[in-house]
């Protein structure tokens, strides 16, 4: 019996003594949940944006967006173009080293470079400028042009996916369409493979090597300085469970709460919430414009014309606080922003609707509307959507299905009758539509588009006017024309901007205000 | 005995068959791409299609069961599509958890149920017999992951005794791995203890009218020793038989309570591979669950000639 007792008294000591090694780890120690698991490590291969973020933990970039939207220089220390814009040099700064202690040169970067630009399709806009690129010394590489372009600065500064990370020569020179299997970056954080457990957690440990640029960080620019030791991504794919765990201390930060449990959140005294991302996100209609009758563009006018962008944000984020009627393809707060093409449009004007579906000979084919029902932000779209339209005289066949296979779907071009589809909603991050090169969905090159096929030389030589012209003023000249054509020929709808701030815990200080979900500059006190 | 072993180990290999041409048909036949999710929202068709190439899923469905089928019979069940890890590295990793969570609640299952349905039939008809029987009828009834959540708020976030989620491995201290392991263990548990301690109140009830029971009761045994020893060990047989079945339920509950309560096991490695529609994956654990499935009943079977003397193979 008193061995027993002795027992028990040692399992429960032990089991005290655990706890408290875990308020000690927690000192220094970020846990955080993301809004996804990382599954995937190869942030050029996928376009998926825990992967990005991944890239943002253990990679560097050349420039970077700062809190105003400005590209800035980063790894750059040098970057001089001449008088006729087709030269430009870039010069590495000094004491730059990959996490193996290796100095980062300029052929890594060229490497890299080349392997961004074989995937993303900014890249490839840009590299279709570009005549040489080449390395003159150990810190310094040089950009070759065709002709002027504004898109270099564009894209080795583009924000979000693909991200041009820089990478050693050895890594970046991998099959663009192979993952990678080498994860050495030059970022603030190194990437603790060891411990990567996949539906468990992510771990990163402060480099301690990473030297910082002088200026404050700002956005995605300037210096990175890591004040936590390690970072834990710890993969709680249960809403509720994530908050439980915050309240109760176990986790420190969540990139993501859905909207209806943020109250229960910061209802608590230890918890606050943060909105990183100040530009926020847009709801998207996007029609198949292979699909009849939307091959019609007299239907998908009406359909401008049936929608209202408030009945989507009321029924899915609930809250004004947190949303935001922004009748502009490129998002309100960004440079781009204008209401050109918009005029009288998205305002449920179900009269002109209808006009425009007897004018356009529409014949009641019901509409193949894809439903997404577990990814709580998109469920409620497609009903509103359904609502709307029917309201306007269409017929309406909404089908739901998981987002995965709606994914899926969304790619297939078969009749909808045949397993293909008419039309579906989706959410985007607003940095990846603050001009017609980053905007998907303004890709009009007929197949070569983004599902859902838009076909328009017009509005793809905009595009490239936008893409040859560096001058700012110019650049918002072209933009605005290009708005007034998509909005014409109706590549996608916009249907409003909304907010997703996260949550943490009271002592965690110093999140920045970027479009990305960043881990320097952050402190816990 | 042994050719009986040998007979029914035989037979699993056509049963395993049947499991891989049907997880194999409906992965495939499901309308899904897990091209186009590995390609992420922004890629293009192109950028899709190339993933697919990568992957081999522009093979017809049969080249791809004869690649896949020829490398599992070598022990090869591929890489995963989504980890860049081979999947029986991810499935090893994922072991400890789970046969953890499931030894811990069949310990609990085991313990609570049995001695409540053997008082249970022993108070037949009494307040005690209900309120088991009740108990019982409610442990069907509710949902897992409602308990879970129920058990979370009042001992984890109330109380503040137990943590919320997650998984500490054994080699880490045999401490944290108990703390972890009470909520998820406890609310699986329920609808076993359910389950056991209804048949053991039928099973004992059944046997408590034989002749050898009263014999015992002349021969001036006690009560407890009546029970446990005449009327139990004769009842053994259907409830060892519910045990071994309720490996079933306690691989689908493994499933729910592994994605409440965080814990890196096979349950969320399926649910995770499954909305990732990771084929390697999916294929590789339902293969697993399956044989083990049939492993148990055989050890089922198997265990009857222990309590059965009557009972030869």
């Amino acid at each position: 019996m008193g061995h027993l007792r002795r027992s028990l008294f040692a399992l429960a000591a032990a089991a005290a003594l655990s706890g408290l090694s875990t308020t000690a780890d927690a000192q220094k120690t970020l846990r955080a949940v993301m809004h996804s698991d990382l599954k995937i490590l190869d942030p050029i291969w996928t376009t998926a944006y825990i992967v990005r973020n991944h890239g943002y933990m253990i990679y560097d970039t050349l420039f970077a967006t700062d809190e105003n939207g400005e590209i800035k220089p980063q790894m750059v220390g040098q970057y001089e173009v001449s008088a006729d814009k087709l030269t430009h040099t870039f010069s590495l700064r000094d004491g730059l080293q990959w996490h193996d202690g290796t100095p980062v040169t300029a052929e890594d970067c060229v490497a890299s470079i080349k392997r961004w630009a074989a995937k993303d399709t900014t890249g490839q806009k840009l590299m279709s400028f570009v005549d040489k690129l080449t390395v003159r010394d150990a810190k310094t590489f040089v950009m070759e042009l065709k002709a002027p372009t504004g898109l270099v600065l564009l894209g080795l500064g583009k924000p979000s996916s693909n991200v041009p990370f820089m990478m050693p020569k050895r890594v970046a020179e991998t099959d663009p369409n192979t993952q990678l299997s080498d994860f050495t970056g030059s970022g603030p954080f190194v990437f603790k493979r060891d411990e990567w457990k996949p539906g468990d957690k992510t771990v990163y440990v402060k480099f301690d090597k990473y030297k910082p640029r002088s200026e404050p960080a700002s956005g995605l620019a300037g210096g990175k300085v890591a004040n936590v030791d390690r970072v834990e991504w710890r993969a709680i794919s249960d809403h509720q469970q994530a908050i439980n765990a915050l309240l109760a201390g176990e986790i420190d930060f969540i990139e993501a709460p859905p909207h209806d449990l943020l109250p229960l959140a910061i209802g608590d005294s230890n918890v606050k919430q943060f909105d990183w991302n100040v530009l926020g996100n847009q709801f998207t209609f996007r029609p198949n414009w292979t699909a009849k009758p939307f091959d019609n563009p007299k239907v998908r006018q009406a359909l401008l014309y049936a929608f209202n962008q408030k009945d989507f944000l009321e029924a899915v984020v609930g809250d004004p606080k947190y949303y935001k009627v922004c009748n502009s393809y490129f998002p309100c707060g960004t440079p781009l922003f204008s209401e050109k093409g918009f005029e009288g449009k998205l305002n449920s004007d179900f009269k002109k609707a209808q006009e425009l579906l007897k004018e356009a000979g529409y014949d009641g084919t019901p509409i193949v509307l894809m439903h997404s029902t577990d990814l709580q932000i998109l469920t409620n779209l497609a009903p509103v959507a359904k609502s709307l339209m029917e309201k306007a005289g269409f017929k309406v066949d909404m089908q739901s299905m998981d987002w995965q296979t709606l994914v899926a779907r969304r790619a297939k071009k078969d009749p909808p009758t045949a397993g293909g589809w008419h039309a579906f909603l989706t959410s985007w991050v607003s940095i990846d539509i603050t001009n017609p090169i980053f905007t998907g969905f303004m890709n009009a090159a007929c197949d070569k588009a983004m599902f859902g096929w838009p076909c328009d030389p017009e509005l793809e030589k905009l595009r490239d006017d936008f893409a040859r012209e560096s001058d700012p003023g110019k650049q918002k000249a072209i933009a605005d024309q290009v708005q007034v054509r998509a909005a014409e020929v109706v590549t996608h709808i916009p249907l409003g901007q909304w907010y997703q701030p996260a949550v943490m815990r009271n002592n965690v200080d110093g999140m920045l205000k970027a479009p990305v979900p960043v881990f320097w500059n952050i402190s816990m006190k | 005995m042994l050719t009986y072993v040998l007979r029914r180990l035989v037979a699993t290999i056509p049963v395993m068959l049947l499991v891989a041409v049907f997880v194999f048909l409906m992965l495939r036949l499901t309308p899904s791409d897990p091209a186009a999710i590995i390609a992420g929202d922004n890629a293009n068709s192109e950028q899709v299609a190339e993933i697919r190439k990568r992957l081999g899923l522009d093979q017809p469905i049969v080249t791809q069961f004869a690649i896949w089928l020829g490398k599992t019979v070598t022990g090869d069940f591929g890489e995963s599509f989504f980890f860049k890890k081979q999947v029986a590295e991810l499935i090893a990793d994922r072991v400890e958890p789970t046969l953890s969570l499931a030894f811990f609640t069949l310990l609990i299952a085991i313990a609570v149920a049995v001695p409540l349905g053997v008082v249970a039939a022993y108070r037949h008809g009494g307040w005690l017999d209900r309120t088991v029987m009740g108990f019982s009828v409610l442990g069907f009834s509710v949902p897992v992951f409602v308990i879970g959540y129920l058990l979370i708020y009042v001992f984890a976030v109330e109380l503040n005794w137990l943590p919320v989620q997650g998984y500490q491995r054994l080699q880490q201290g045999i401490g944290g791995w108990l703390q972890r392991l009470i909520l998820p263990a406890l609310t699986l548990s329920v609808i076993y203890i359910a389950l056991i301690a209804r048949i053991t109140r039928t099973s004992v009830l059944e046997v408590m009218h034989e002749d050898y029971i009263r014999t015992a009761r002349a021969k001036g045994q006690t009560e407890l020793k009546v029970l446990i020893r005449h009327a139990l060990a004769n009842a053994a047989v259907p409830i060892v038989t519910v045990i071994g079945l309720g490996v079933a339920l306690l691989i689908g509950g493994v499933v729910v309570t592994e994605s409440v309560f965080t814990i890196p096991g096979l349950g969320r490695l399926t649910v995770d591979a499954v909305l990732a529609r990771d084929y390697p994956t999916i294929q590789a654990v339902i293969l697993l669950f399956s044989l083990a499935y049939v492993l148990i009943n055989l050890a089922v079977d198997l265990a009857y000639t222990f309590l059965d003397p009557r009972i030869r193979y």
